[in-house]
């Protein structure tokens, strides 16, 4: 009798328009996700919190790790507005990237697409907010807070 | 050290024969047969080539079996780091000549399949998912840039016609034609269209094809082999964080700072004793990212440096007078070996038209990704 084959956790492959990674061991990410929470990982051996999030730490070297909600607000580090797009991404166009700092670590991610380039300021108060892409992948936006 | 690059839009042969016309030159202007090369080092980013391990094939191509030949990659610096490989082989002991070849061949895959590519240089999970490419990511640096330091997309704008200038001159640029601050103001030219904010058209850098080979030979080898050796005085390399995430400046590359820091430190010299340099104008904002970087102008003043012609040839830094990789275009792989190819010929006061008034000590400034490997290289004359 043949053992029933486990099947491989693809989870990671719903991050994102176009995801380039399937395997991970922070899938979980994609089940908080689901749930409309944007986490990130925290070392319970050396207090780091990491974002992206982590599997190991590589200040301590442990895997001990923790998920951590990214909550409050960010201040808008700097952003751009695509009018190409790679391969794949051409449906979302124009869309804009941007970079969050909280301080103890950074969010890197798209603006909510409903940002009007006028309300755009560098500095000014953002949240991280899950996002269902209309092709039912998962990500996560910046809004004003 | 000897070298040669070759550049096109868009090379009608496969990689190994795109390389043998760099090594040609390169050897044949060295002095040098296969025979007395001991190693060579390939450098490319492989995403683009269908051969895997190019390292093999080139080597059997350019009959450079049985010595040892090996691969390193750093993106678009591949090649300043396969100098600096090449330097420690040497300098080791290990090897007396080696080879140095870097190439690309863009022009197979299409320019956005070639995006994706290079997007693909980014952090892949958690990154690329939002649609990101090179563009983009140095769009923010010229976002923050602009915010933080009052740099105009006018002073961008400068570098490009500067660039330009030269281009027109330079025989192996890809792009020859004159541009000027009117083409970016009008929004129906071509180089006024939008690529990603605050970036235009005229603020990138082309594909192209291409290949580069440089010569490394010990003291003794290059005297034997070479009436007009140039000599390495110092390197600096670093590396940055892939992730934006992981990096605390925005306005600058780190990377770059430390490398120049580094190969000023080694090489004993400082900003003001280089007479002229080749910097990594990938983008408009690189170029000014780069004065700041190397400190030919303080942080913010960037902007100054270009807008009083300094980095013009007749100026006190003479900047990417070869067109920079703006109007030569950008074959990855290849172009550390283009920038070293400008300084050498500068060096040598072989570089023609664009010939700076005697310089005596060069810098290539080349950087891999958006900032995430920084390579600073120093040479003279004597
Ligand atoms: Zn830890």
């Amino acid at each position: 009798m043949s053992k029933p084959k486990k099947e491989a956790d693809v989870r990671f492959g719903k991050f994102g328009t176009v995801s380039f990674t399937t395997l991970t061991k922070v899938n979980d990410f994609i089940d908080h996700l689901e749930n409309g929470k944007v986490m990130a990982t925290h070392c319970k051996t050396c207090n780091t919190t990491f974002f992206p999030p982590r599997a190991d730490c590589c200040h301590c070297l442990s895997s001990d790790m923790t998920w951590q909600e990214v909550s409050g607000n960010g201040k808008l580090v700097t952003y751009s507005r695509l009018k190409f797009a790679p391969m794949g991404f051409d449906g979302d166009l124009p869309y804009c990237i941007a970079l969050l700092d909280y301080g103890d670590y950074r969010v890197f991610g798209r603006l909510d697409s409903a940002l009007d380039d006028s309300e755009i300021r560098i500095g000014m108060p953002m949240t991280t907010v899950a996002n269902r892409l209309p092709n039912g992948q998962l990500n996560y936006v910046f809004k004003k807070a | 050290m000897w070298d040669r690059v070759i550049l096109f839009a868009s090379y009608p042969g496969s990689i190994r024969e795109l390389v043998f016309e760099g090594f040609r030159e390169a050897v044949t202007d060295a002095g040098v047969t296969a025979k007395d090369i001991d190693a060579s080092v390939v450098c490319s980013a492989p995403e683009y080539d269908k051969q895997r391990s190019p390292s093999g094939i080139l080597a059997e191509y350019l009959g450079l079996n049985p010595q040892p030949t090996f691969y390193v990659e750093t993106l678009c610096s591949s090649s300043s780091t396969g100098l600096k490989l090449a330097y420690s082989l040497v300098a080791s002991g290990l090897h007396d000549v080696v080879a140095v070849m870097g190439f690309q061949k863009m022009s197979e895959i299409s320019s956005a399949e070639s995006q994706e590519r290079m997007g693909r240089g980014a952090d892949i999970q958690w990154e690329s998912p939002f649609g990101t490419m090179m563009p983009a990511y140095y769009a923010m640096y010229a976002q923050a840039h602009m915010e933080k330091y009052g740099t105009r997309l006018e002073d961008l704008a400068a570098i490009r016609v500067k660039s330009a200038t030269y281009g027109q001159i330079n025989d192996r640029a890809v792009y020859r034609k004159p541009v000027t601050a009117e083409m970016f103001a009008d929004p129906a030219d071509i180089m006024a269209g939008p690529v990603a904010s605050p970036l235009r058209v005229g603020d990138c850098c082309a594909n192209a094809d291409g290949s580069s080979c440089i010569i490394v030979a010990s003291e003794e080898k290059a005297r034997l082999f070479c009436k007009k050796p140039i000599w390495i005085l110092g390197f600096g390399t670093a590396s940055a964080s892939v992730n934006l995430t992981g990096r605390d400046l925005f306005t600058g590359l780190r990377a770059a700072e430390q490398a120049a820091a580094a190969a000023y430190k080694m090489a004993g010299v400082g900003p003001g004793d280089i007479d002229v340099a080749e910097v990594h104008d990938c983008f408009t904002i690189a170029e000014m990212m780069a004065y700041e970087n190397l400190g030919f102008a303080k942080p913010g003043e960037a902007k100054d440096l270009i807008q009083s012609r300094e980095t013009y040839r007749e100026g006190s830094i003479p900047v990417n007078v070869d067109g920079g990789l703006l109007s030569k275009g950008h074959p990855i792989g290849a172009t550390g070996g283009s920038q070293i190819r400008t300084i050498v010929l500068q060096l040598r006061g072989e570089a023609g038209a664009m010939q700076v008034k005697e310089p005596e000590i060069g810098l290539v400034h080349n950087i891999g990704g958006v900032g995430i490997y920084g390579n600073v290289t120093i040479l003279c004359n004597q």
